[in-house]
């Protein structure tokens, strides 16, 4: 019998180790022969600790389980029993989703090479290694991928500039950062499934002509960290990284590296500067990092869910890929579903779905069971979306176009209790606190829009057109969408929920 | 005799760090966070020898220690709250968790006990968004907390 435990940060935060231990101590106390897999999480973050026993007659999965519930599960040999969910595949959250990026995370153990390949690891670098570089980078455009760190660019584009720019030394860098609140697809596959980025990030390599990557994560993730250290040395191991990839003549490897907490560093060109070992300061743009990146060599810099994603397009095909999604947002996308929610966890599905079926369906409204207020898409730098604009598709083009922006695709869901006035200060706050110091609008605009914000509350007159002219302000006079992108949680805040800056909001709340 | 010993070690140690960490590109981030794992924060007496190994100034390495919120000029309490403020755990009640926490220890943010056992910090997002509020104890994790649950770790800590 073989039982999956997940090792995901969020199931064991819910107490996975104490599930693992626990069954372990059982199955021992019962003489019973079992195997026990750390796996990654499906996802299903409600149902974490989510437990999968395998039998002859397959697999299925109880949660959420506590230690305490471990001893009546061996008891009901793991049958009919209270917490019993069935196929994880039958559960609905699962089965409306498109797992491409995601496919093996939570099915498979994720340091077992042999297990990834089973399930269709490796082909996808296979079919690369068939290619010339030129067709690899040629299939990445194809295929429709952008960027899914936030800003939405075309990948195979970012990769034709490194490609087409002659150097002695190329680098790929997985921007595995992830800062953004309500986000947390990049840790959940670094965690479930390592070897997706390493084969990604190798394709990546043969198709530019770069021979060395770092992933830089946040400290915040020692999970991530130790999974993916531990699948580098493995894939190194077996020949899949190292001097002839897969017997190829293509060098490739990489290594880890540790942020050490600024949210700025998951700016690009800040991250390079702190894997150079200087302040994460933002660097202006041009020169491009394609063309001037990690120590002044042409740089592929990609987030972990691009990266990724790169082997599904190699094994299924460009034009596989491409058929999902809605208009120019091709493929799938992670949504990450978080907040005051009842189900919340990693939602995989083709662009194009609605915010409200996200939010009212799949997520199930909020957990408090109170009325949803608003949404926050994108992270900390999103715009928060009121009911009436639920019917935005989830696509690039379309969350512009509703004055908001995709982002990282995390969605954070407030019920009514939600003061609205209070999350714009705390955005500025968040600015204030995290700003690099480059320009003045943001280091001294975010610090600025706070007062203001309190003068706001105070109800003095003027204040409100005072705030709208600091957000224009950061909005035009920043280097990047720190200062830049703050106004869109400050100012959709203010015009989706005036009543929360009404100048009598304090009587009124009285 | 005691206080040279100590800094002796302190020289050994660092320049051991130095040597394990040759030959990366880009090793001063790396070194750092092997220093302050070793010591708890990245002592002063430290940063000599350090910037000697990679020729460049005290100063630069100033500039980063003070750029980067993880590193620490002084130890911190001989345990570690980190509590995450960030949106999807306020939107599920994280305030309410943060005020319990700093309330029953006494402090507010980046403080110690005075009794030097806890140190509280904030954290903005630990990739538990959807299962905050969430906090990191002594590096391991917690979800969905309320402020029993939080007062009750804490106060495990303290003890
Ligand atoms: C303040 C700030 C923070 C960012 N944080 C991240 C991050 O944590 N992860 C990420 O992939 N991109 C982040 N980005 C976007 C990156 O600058 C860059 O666009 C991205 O890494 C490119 O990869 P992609 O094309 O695969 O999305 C951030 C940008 C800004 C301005
Ligand atoms: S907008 Fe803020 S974070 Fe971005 S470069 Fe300017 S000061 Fe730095
Ligand atoms: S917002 Fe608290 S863990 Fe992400």
């Amino acid at each position: 019998m073989k039982i999956f435990v997940p090792r995901d940060a969020a199931a064991k935060a819910l107490g996975a180790d104490e599930v693992a231990n626990a069954i372990t101590a059982e199955a021992a106390a019962r003489g019973l022969d079992i195997t026990l897999v750390r796996n990654g999480t499906r996802g299903m973050v409600w149902l974490e600790p989510l437990v999968e026993v395998e039998t002859s007659a397959g697999r299925t999965a109880f949660g959420p389980v506590t230690a305490t519930d471990v001893k009546s599960l061996f008891e009901a040999e793991f049958h009919r029993h209270p917490l019993a969910l069935g196929a994880v595949e039958t559960i609905p959250f699962f089965a409306r989703q498109t797992r491409l990026t995601f496919a093996r995370c939570g099915l498979i153990d994720p340091l077992s090479l042999a297990d990834y390949e089973a399930h269709g690891g490796i082909a996808g670098l296979r079919a690369a290694l068939e290619m010339t570089s030129a067709e690899i980078v040629e299939e990445v455009t194809t295929s429709g991928l952008r960027g899914r760190g936030g800003a939405g660019f075309p990948t195979g584009i970012k990769w034709k500039t490194v490609h087409d720019t002659p150097a002695a030394q190329k680098y790929i860098v997985c921007n595995a950062d992830e800062g953004d609140s309500g986000t947390f697809a990049d840790r959940m596959i670094m965690e479930g499934d390592p070897f997706t980025l390493i084969e990604g990030m190798t394709i990546a390599g043969i198709g530019v002509g770069a021979t060395k990557g770092y992933v830089y994560i946040r400290s915040e993730y020692p999970d991530a960290i130790e999974v993916m250290q531990r699948a580098i040395e493995l894939a190194r191991h077996a020949g899949l990284l190292g001097p002839s990839v897969l017997g190829s003549h293509h060098a490739f490897d990489m290594e880890v590296r540790v942020g050490a907490g600024a949210y700025v560093c998951g700016e690009e060109t800040s991250l390079l500067n702190s894997l150079e070992g200087k302040r994460g300061v933002v660097r202006a743009k041009p020169p491009l990092p394609a063309i001037q990146g990690l120590f002044g060599r042409p740089t592929v810099i990609n987030n972990v869910i691009s990266l990724a994603t790169v082997p599904v397009i190699f094994e299924k095909g460009a034009g596989h890929y491409r058929d999902f999604g809605l208009g120019r947002s091709r493929g799938t996308i992670p949504i990450q579903i978080a907040g005051n929610v009842k189900y919340g966890g990693l939602f995989e599905t083709a662009f194009g779905m609605s915010l409200g079926a996200l939010v009212d369906e799949v997520a199930g409204g909020t957990f408090t069971g109170r009325p949803v207020k608003a949404v926050q898409v994108g992270g900390p730098l999103g715009a928060y979306f009121p009911r009436d604009k639920f019917d935005t598709p989830f696509g690039y083009e379309e969350f512009d176009g509703e004055g908001g922006l995709i982002g990282h695709a995390g969605i954070v869901v407030f019920d009514d209790n939600a003061d609205m006035l209070k999350m714009a200060r705390f955005a500025l706050e968040f600015c204030a606190v995290e700003s690099c110091g480059k320009c003045t609008p943001c280091r001294l605009g975010a610090v600025r829009g706070m007062e203001t914000v309190d003068r706001i509350a105070s109800g003095e007159p003027g204040a409100l057109e005072l705030l709208t002219d600091l957000c224009e302000t950061m909005r035009d006079g920043s280097l990047c969408a720190l200062g830049g992108f703050t106004p869109y949680p400050v100012m959709s805040a203010v015009s989706h929920f005036p009543d929360d800056f009404n100048a009598t909001r304090q009587e009124a709340a009285e | 005799m005691a206080e040279n010993s100590a800094a002796s070690a302190l020289a050994q140690r660092v320049s051991e760090i130095i040597v394990e960490h040759e030959g990366l590109e880009g090793p001063l981030l790396p070194i750092l966070h092997a220093i302050q794992a070793e010591f708890g924060h990245v002592p002063d007496a430290a940063l000599p020898q350090i910037a000697r190994a990679l020729n460049i100034s005290r100063a630069d390495i100033h500039g980063v220690t003070s750029f980067y919120h993880d590193f620490r000029e002084h130890a911190a309490g001989r345990h570690v709250v980190k509590i995450c403020r960030a949106e999807a755990c306020q939107a599920s009640g994280g305030n309410a968790v943060a005020e319990a926490a700093l309330s029953r220890l006494g402090v507010t943010w980046h403080e110690t006990t005075p009794d030097g056992a806890v140190t509280v910090e904030p954290v903005y997002c630990l990739g538990l968004c959807a299962c905050g509020p969430a906090a990191m104890v002594d590096g391991k994790l917690h979800g969905r907390l309320d402020a029993d649950r939080i007062e009750t770790l804490v106060g495990e800590a303290r003890a």
